[in-house]
C-alpha cells in the first residue's frame, strides 16, 4: 500500500476510570467482554445475566432464568447467542434478541466456567464438558476428567481446550494433534487464559503469582509475583521446607490472592499482564520485564472479576455490585450520555 | 493627598449594574428568591406556567384549568331549555387569553400576511442584501418589481393547458381508447419527459377499465412522475419513516401503522396526497394548544407510541393489503388480476416497478417418452430377506412376477440388506462383535472347519432331510457349498455360544450342558465327536432329533445374536472379571514435579504428555480434522488392571508397568508404527521415583510383602555378594528378573526401616545387610542391560556393570567432607536450594540411619576401593552426565536400544543407582 502503516503507539494501560455501572443485581460474580467487546455481560448472584453497552453505560437486556446465582457467562461468536453457567448446576444457551434460554445442560455438579463458541464448553466436578450447541443431543459430547480437583477455569481456542484446575495442573487438550498437556504449576490454579499470538499460556495460582508458560514445551516464560522475584510462600506442608525453616510470611502490601478465585487476563497486545487481586486492587506486570507496571485501586473489596477489551486498551473490574470500566490516559469519551 | 488620590480612583473606577441598598439599622438580609419560587408572570400579572415536556409551553387558564380560580365554570351559564336556539358553540377562542389571539399568540387574529402572499425575502439581512444590490445592480430599482409583481398561483403552462380543456388530474396526449391498449400496450403513447417504467401507469388503467363503456375515448392518465430522489440513508429499501401526520391524525392512532406500506392508499389517488382523503380539519392548530376538552380525540396526541404498534420485520402481508388494498372497488377483488400481478403479490417499493419482462424463462424439459407397452400401474414386490427360511417363498415370489432373479448380483438396491448396502457404499462397518467368526480363524483353521462341516453334513444328510433339502433349493447348484453355507450360518454363533449364557435347554441342564458341549466341539472343528456328546443311551432317531435340535437352537440363537448384537455396545465393567479398565498413562505423583516448581525449572520436569482421542463430532465442531482417525478411544487410552485394587486410585508406578518395562518397551516400539505415542517419560522415571518418594516406598513395601512371602530370596545374591567383580548373574531368567525388581526396594526399605531402628546390631548382620544390597542393585543392572537386548553378556559390558554397582557404595562417603564433595558434585547444575532443602529435611527424622548407612558406607568402600580404583574417573563422569541424564531421561530411555547401548546402559546405571535409597534415605 502507498499509505505509510501508522506508527506503533506505545502500549498503553487503562488508567482511567470512565464508568461505573450499577449493576443492580446483588454482586456481579463475573463480567465478559462480547467476542468484538463492544458489549458485556455481567453475572449477577441474584440469578439474572444482562447485557450491557459498557462504553455508553446502558442496560441492554436482562436474562432471567437461572436458578441460582450466574458464575460465568460468554457469547458466541456470532453475537447470537449467550452462554451462561450457574450455581444451579445448569448451563444455559440464551437468545440474545429474544432473551429465551434456547437450551439448557444439566449434569455438571456444579458449574464454574463455560466457553461458547461452535460447541460449547464447561466445567467443574472435576470435568469439562463439552457439549453439542447444535444438535438437541442433551448429554456431553465428550466429558474430560483428567483433573484431579475442580476445574476452575477453561478457555477454548480453535484447536485447544485450555483448563487450569485447583489440583494445581494446566491442562491443555490439543485437538489437531490428539495430546494431553499437562503442565503441573503446583498450586492450585484460578484462572487460566491465551496469549493473543496462541504461543503463550497464562495461569494465575492460589500463590498469589502468575506464570506464564509457553504452550509447547511447558517452560516458563515469566512469573508474576507481588514482589518481583521475592520468595513464593510455601503453601501447605507438603514437600516443602520444614516448618522452622519457613521465613515468616511476608505482609504483602501487593497482589494477593490465595483464596478466591480471580481473574486473570492479558492486555490487548500481550504487552502486560493483569491480574484481580483480593486488596481490592488490579495489578498489571510488565510481560517481559515482569516489573509491577499499575495497579489501579478498583475498590476496597475483592475485585471479583475482570476482562479485558480484545482490541482496545479497556478494562472491567467487577467488584461488589458495579462494574468499572476503565480506558487508557488519552482516552476521550464521545458522545458522552451517561 | 491621600484623599485626593483615592477620589479620583474612584472616579476611574467603572461601575456596573445597580447598587445595592444601602442597609438600615437592624434590617435583615434579604435572601435570594429560590429558584423554585420565581415566577413568571405575564402583562396582566396572571402566571404563567411553564409545563409540558413536548409541547414546551405554558398553561393556559388559572393553573391549568380554564378560566378562574374556580375552575370550570362557563361565563354566562344559559338554560338551553329556554334558549335552544340561540345556543352559541363555544369555540376555542372562548377559553384563549387576549395575548393569544394578539399578533404572537397562538392563535393571532390579526391580519398578517400569509406566507403566499409575503415576499420571498423573509429575513431581513436578506433584503436590505437585495436591496444594497438593487442600488448598486446596472438598472437601479428592478428589484423594486420584484415586490411589485406577487407570486401568481398558477403557472402560466397549467393556464394554457386549462384553456386546451385539461383537467387537472387528466394526462397530457391525445385521446385515447382504452380496450385494445389492455391487451396489447400501445407502443405510441406519447410519453414526455424521462421513460416512464412500464406498467406503473398501466396497472391503475386496468382498473377503471372496466367501469367505462367501449366506444369511449378518453384521456390519457395522468403519470407519476418519477421519484428520482437519490437514496441517502441507510434504511432498508422502501422503508420510511413514521409520517407524523399519519401518526398523530392520520387514520386512526389505534391502528396498526405499518411502515412499509408506503403507498398502498396511493394507487388509486395517484397524487398519493393523504391529507385529502383523511386528514381532519382542525381549526386552531397550534403546537401549545393541544387537544380541547370538547375534542374527541385527544388520545391521538397523547397516544402512547409504543413499539409494538410498529412493524420491525418484513412479513407477508395479510390479504387484501396487497398493491391494491382496501382501497380497490369492490367488483376488482373479485375479479382475476393479470398474470403479471399474480406472479408478484406483494408490494411495490418506492421507485420500483414491475418487469415487464420475466427475467429467465425457465427451462421445462420434456416428460420422458413412456414406452408402448407401459402399463401405468405399480405393483408393490415384497421385500424378501435372503434367508432360508424365505427362499421357497421367495422362489413361489418370483415365479409369480414372471421374473426369475437369476443372480444375485442383479437383485434391485431394495433387496439388499443394511450390510450389503454399507459394503456398496464404503461405509465401515458398525461395532460390535463380527458377524462371523471364521473371519477371526486362520486360513488353516477355516480349512479345518469345512472340514468338519463337510462330516457333520454327511451325518446329517440323512437327519436332517428338511433343512438339507431347503438347503439344496436354496442352491441346488452345488450341494457342497450349501452345507459350507450352514456351517457359515453356524458359525457366527459359535463365538459366542459357549462363553454366552445363552442356554436355551436350561430346563434340562443335562441336555444343556449336551448342548454346550457340543456347540464347544463344533467350534473347534471336531468332527467325529460330534455325537460323542449325545446321549448313548438314546436311540438313534433321538439323537439325530437332538442334534437337529442343536443346530436349530445355535442357529436360532445366531440370528438373534447379529441382529441385536450390533446395537448394543459391551458393558464396560464385566461383573465377573476381576480387572478394570483404568487411564493407561497417569500423571505421576508430584512430589519431584514439586521440587522442580520450586526450583522453578519448568518445562519437561513439570509436563506430562498423552496421547488423547478427541470425541468425532468434537472434532467436527473445531472444525479440525480428527488426530485418530481409526481409533475408537475417546479420551485417555485404557488398560486393564485389578478392579479392586488401591493402585488405581493412587498416582503410583504399579506392577504392570514398573514390572514388565523393558517388554513393554518392546511393545511400544511394535506399537509406534500405528501410534505416535512415544514411551512416555514416566515409564521410565518410575525407577527412580519408587525410590525417591516416601509414600510410593511404603506402597511398594506393602506391596513387596506379598512379594516375598511367595519369593525366596534368589540364591544369586550370595554369590555377587562375596565376589562383586565376578560375572554377575547376567542369565536370570525374566521372570525372576522381574520378581526381584519387585522385591528389590522392599530389601531396602526393610533394611532402613529395621536396620535404624536397632543401631547396636552386631557387625556381622551388618554385613549381611550390606551383601543383601549389593546384590539387589547389581542385579537391577542387569537387568537394566538386558532391557537394551543385548544379544550377549560379554565381558566389558559386565565389568562395567560391576563399576556401577559398586559406585554408589564408593561414592557415598562417610565424612561430611565427602557428603560435601557429594554435593559439590551436585552443586553446580543445581540451584542451592535444592541441595539445601534436599539436604536438612531428613536428618531430622531419621537419625538412625543416616549414620549407620555411613558406618556400612564406609566399609564398603574399603571393600571396593581397591578393585576399583581405576573406576573412580569413570564414576565422576558417570556423575558429571548423571545430571544431564536426569533432564533428558525420556531421551536416554529412548536411544537406549540404538547403538549408544553402553553409555546410556551407564546412564541408566547411575540413574537408579546413583539416587539408590541409600542415598535416598541419606538425605
Amino acid at each position: 500500500m502507498a499509505f505509510p502503516r501508522p506508527r506503533p503507539t506505545r502500549p498503553e494501560l487503562p488508567r482511567r476510570r470512565v464508568r461505573t455501572l450499577e449493576c443492580g443485581q446483588g454482586a456481579v460474580r463475573a463480567v465478559r467482554f462480547n467476542v468484538d467487546g463492544n458489549y458485556c455481560l455481567t453475572c449477577g448472584s441474584d440469578k439474572s445475566l444482562k447485557l450491557w453497552n459498557p462504553h455508553k453505560g446502558t442496560a441492554l437486556r436482562t436474562y432471567q432464568g437461572h436458578g441460582y446465582e450466574v458464575l460465568d457467562a460468554a457469547g458466541s461468536f456470532d453475537n447470537s447467542q449467550l452462554c451462561s453457567c450457574g450455581a444451579d448446576k445448569t448451563v444455559a444457551l440464551w437468545d440474545v434478541a429474544t432473551g429465551q434460554v434456547v437450551r439448557k445442560y444439566r449434569g455438571h455438579a456444579g458449574v464454574r466456567t463455560r466457553r461458547e463458541g461452535r460447541g460449547g464448553t464447561s466445567s467443574i466436578d472435576s470435568t469439562i464438558r463439552c457439549w453439542d450447541c447444535r444438535s438437541r443431543r442433551p448429554d456431553p459430547v465428550q466429558v474430560l476428567d483428567e483433573a484431579k480437583d475442580g476445574v476452575s477455569s477453561v478457555k477454548v481456542s480453535d484447536h485447544e481446550i485450555l483448563s487450569g484446575s485447583v489440583d494445581g495442573r494446566v491442562r491443555r487438550y490439543d485437538l489437531r494433534a490428539g495430546q494431553l498437556y499437562s503442565d503441573y504449576v503446583g498450586s492450585p490454579i484460578t484462572s487460566v487464559c491465551f496469549s493473543k499470538d496462541g504461543q503463550c499460556t497464562l495461569a494465575a495460582s492460589l500463590d498469589s503469582t502468575l506464570r506464564l508458560l509457553d504452550k509447547e514445551t511447558g517452560e516458563l516464560l515469566g512469573e508474576y509475583e507481588p514482589l518481583p522475584h521475592g520468595p513464593v510462600p510455601p503453601r501447605g506442608a507438603l514437600g516443602g521446607p520444614p516448618p522452622h525453616l519457613v521465613p515468616p510470611p511476608r505482609r504483602y502490601t501487593g497482589h494477593r490472592s490465595t483464596a478466591y478465585r480471580l481473574d486473570c487476563v492479558l492486555s490487548e497486545q500481550d504487552t502486560h499482564v493483569g491480574s484481580a487481586s483480593e486488596d481490592g486492587n488490579v495489578y498489571f506486570w510488565d510481560l517481559v520485564e515482569g516489573s509491577l507496571a499499575l495497579s489501579l485501586s478498583v475498590g476496597r473489596a475483592v475485585v471479583q472479576s475482570l476482562a479485558f477489551h480484545p482490541t482496545l486498551p479497556c478494562l472491567l473490574t467487577a467488584t461488589e455490585g458495579h462494574v468499572q470500566l476503565w480506558r487508557e490516559e488519552s482516552f476521550q469519551p464521545e458522545g458522552d450520555t451517561a | 493627598a491621600a484623599a485626593e488620590s483615592s477620589d479620583s480612583e474612584e472616579e476611574d473606577l467603572v461601575s456596573c449594574g445597580t447598587a445595592l441598598q444601602p442597609l438600615q439599622e437592624g434590617e435583615r438580609i434579604k435572601k435570594p428568591v429560590p429558584l423554585q419560587e420565581q415566577t413568571v408572570k405575564d402583562a396582566k400579572g396572571r402566571y404563567q406556567r411553564f409545563h409540558g415536556a413536548f409541547t414546551g409551553g405554558f398553561s393556559a387558564g388559572y393553573f391549568n384549568t380554564v378560566g378562574t380560580k374556580e375552575g370550570w365554570t362557563p361565563s354566562a351559564f344559559v338554560s338551553s331549555r329556554q334558549k335552544r336556539a340561540d345556543r352559541t358553540i363555544l369555540g376555542p377562542e372562548d377559553f384563549m387569553d387576549e395575548e393569544d389571539l394578539s399578533e404572537f399568540g397562538i392563535a393571532p387574529k390579526d391580519i398578517t400576511t400569509t406566507d403566499d402572499f409575503a415576499s420571498k425575502a423573509k429575513d431581513r439581512i436578506k433584503e436590505k442584501a437585495r436591496q444594497i444590490a438593487g442600488v448598486v445592480a446596472a438598472i437601479p430599482g428592478t428589484t423594486a418589481f420584484d415586490d411589485l409583481i406577487g407570486p401568481s398561483k398558477i403557472t402560466v403552462g397549467v393556464e394554457l393547458l386549462r384553456k386546451m380543456g385539461w383537467k387537472e388530474g387528466q394526462g397530457i396526449g391525445p385521446r385515447v381508447k382504452r380496450k385494445p391498449r389492455r391487451q396489447k400496450p400501445d407502443p405510441a403513447v406519447k410519453v414526455y419527459g424521462c421513460a416512464l417504467p412500464p406498467g406503473l401507469s398501466e396497472d391503475s388503467e386496468d382498473e377503471e377499465d372496466e367501469y367505462q363503456p367501449e366506444n369511449v375515448t378518453f384521456a390519457p392518465k395522468d403519470v407519476m412522475p418519477v421519484d428520482l430522489t437519490p437514496k441517502e440513508n441507510v434504511h432498508g429499501l422502501g422503508y420510511k419513516g413514521l409520517d407524523p401526520s399519519q401518526a398523530l391524525f392520520g387514520v386512526s392512532g389505534r391502528e396498526h401503522l405499518n411502515l412499509f406500506t408506503g403507498h398502498s392508499e396511493d394507487t388509486n389517488n395517484l397524487l398519493g396526497d393523504l391529507r385529502h382523503s383523511k386528514a381532519r380539519k382542525l381549526g386552531i392548530t397550534g403546537q401549545a394548544f393541544g387537544v380541547g376538552a370538547l375534542e374527541e380525540e385527544d388520545d391521538d396526541i397523547y397516544a402512547t407510541e409504543t413499539l409494538s404498534k410498529y412493524d420491525t420485520v418484513l412479513k407477508d402481508e395479510e390479504p387484501g393489503d396487497g398493491l391494491y388494498g382496501w382501497t380497490a372497488p369492490k367488483q376488482y377483488k373479485s375479479k382475476t388480476r393479470s398474470e403479471r400481478e399474480v406472479k408478484y403479490i406483494g408490494k411495490i417499493l418506492d421507485g420500483f416497478s414491475l418487469a415487464s419482462k420475466s427475467s429467465t424463462p425457465s427451462k421445462i424439459y420434456p416428460p420422458p417418452d413412456l414406452p408402448r407397452n407401459y402399463r401405468p400401474v405399480h405393483y408393490f414386490r415384497p421385500v424378501i430377506a435372503a434367508g432360508n427360511e424365505n427362499c421357497r417363498l421367495q422362489k413361489v415370489l418370483e415365479q409369480s412376477t414372471g421374473k426369475l432373479e437369476s443372480d444375485t448380483t442383479q437383485q434391485s438396491r431394495h433387496a439388499l440388506n443394511a450390510s450389503q448396502r454399507r459394503e456398496r457404499l464404503g461405509e465401515t462397518g458398525l461395532k460390535g462383535p463380527a458377524p462371523s467368526v471364521l473371519e477371526y480363524l486362520s486360513e488353516k483353521d477355516r480349512e479345518r472347519l469345512r472340514e468338519v462341516k463337510q462330516a457333520s453334513e454327511q451325518q446329517m444328510k440323512a437327519k436332517i432331510l428338511p433343512q438339507q433339502s431347503r438347503i439344496s433349493r436354496f442352491q441346488p447348484a452345488s450341494p457342497d457349498d450349501a452345507s459350507q453355507k450352514w456351517q457359515m450360518l453356524l458359525g457366527g454363533q459359535l463365538a459366542n455360544a459357549g462363553s454366552s449364557d445363552f442356554k436355551p435347554f436350561a430346563k434340562n441342564p443335562e441336555k444343556q450342558k449336551r448342548y454346550e458341549s457340543f456347540v464347544k466341539s463344533l467350534k473347534q472343528g471336531e468332527k467325529d465327536t460330534l455325537e460323542r456328546y449325545l446321549d448313548p443311551s438314546m436311540t438313534e432317531w433321538e439323537r439325530g432329533r437332538e442334534q437337529e435340535e442343536f443346530f436349530r437352537a445355535a442357529m436360532f440363537y445366531k440370528s438373534s445374536n447379529s441382529t441385536l448384537s450390533s446395537r448394543f455396545t459391551r458393558a464396560k465393567y464385566e461383573d465377573d472379571v476381576d480387572k478394570v479398565e483404568v487411564p493407561r498413562d497417569q500423571e505421576n505423583d508430584i512430589d519431584d514435579k514439586e521440587t522442580a516448581v520450586k526450583m522453578k525449572m519448568f518445562g519437561k520436569l513439570t509436563r506430562d504428555k498423552f496421547e488423547w482421542h478427541p470425541e468425532k463430532l468434537l472434532c467436527k465442531r473445531f472444525n479440525v480434522p480428527d488426530p485418530y482417525p481409526d481409533s475408537s478411544i475417546v479420551g485417555l487410552p485404557k488398560v486393564k488392571r485389578d478392579k479392586y485394587s488401591v493402585f488405581n486410585f493412587l498416582t503410583l508406578p504399579e506392577p504392570t508397568t514398573s514390572v514388565t518395562q523393558a517388554t513393554k518397551e518392546k511393545i511400544q516400539e511394535n506399537n509406534s508404527l500405528n501410534k505416535p505415542k512415544k514411551p512416555s517419560r514416566w515409564d521410565v522415571s518410575d525407577e527412580d521415583k519408587e525410590k525417591k518418594d516416601s509414600i510410593s516406598e511404603f506402597i511398594s513395601l506393602a506391596r513387596s510383602k506379598a512379594d516375598v512371602q511367595q519369593q525366596p530370596p534368589v540364591p544369586a545374591t550370595e554369590e555377587c555378594g562375596t565376589g562383586p567383580s565376578e560375572t554377575l548373574p547376567t542369565e536370570v531368567t525374566n521372570e525372576d528378573k522381574d520378581q526381584e525388581e519387585e522385591s528389590r526396594p522392599s530389601m531396602d526399605l526393610f533394611k532402613a526401616i529395621f536396620v535404624s531402628s536397632s543401631d547396636e546390631k552386631s557387625s556381622s548382620s551388618e554385613e549381611e545387610s550390606d551383601e543383601e544390597q549389593q546384590p539387589t542393585t547389581s542385579v537391577i543392572d542387569s537387568e537394566t542391560t538386558k532391557q537394551v537386548d543385548l544379544p550377549d553378556s560379554s565381558s566389558s559390558n559386565v565389568q562395567e556393570n560391576v563399576a556401577a554397582t559398586t559406585d554408589p557404595g564408593v561414592s557415598l562417603m562417610p565424612t561430611s567432607k565427602q557428603e560435601l564433595d557429594a554435593t559439590e558434585e551436585f552443586g553446580p547444575k543445581l540451584p542451592p536450594a535444592f541441595s539445601s532443602g534436599r539436604f536438612y529435611r531428613f536428618p531430622t527424622s531419621f537419625p538412625g540411619p543416616s549414620r549407620k548407612e555411613k558406618h556400612r558406607k564406609n566399609r564398603e568402600k574399603h571393600k571396593t576401593k581397591r578393585e576399583h580404583k581405576h573406576k573412580k574417573e569413570k564414576k565422576k563422569k558417570h556423575r558429571k552426565q548423571k545430571n544431564k541424564g536426569k533432564h533428558k531421561s525420556k531421551k536416554s530411555e529412548k536411544d537406549s536400544s540404538s547403538d549408544s547401548a553402553d553409555s546410556s546402559d551407564s546412564l541408566s546405571d547411575t540413574d537408579t543407582t546413583g539416587l539408590s535409597p541409600k542415598e535416598l534415605l541419606r538425605r
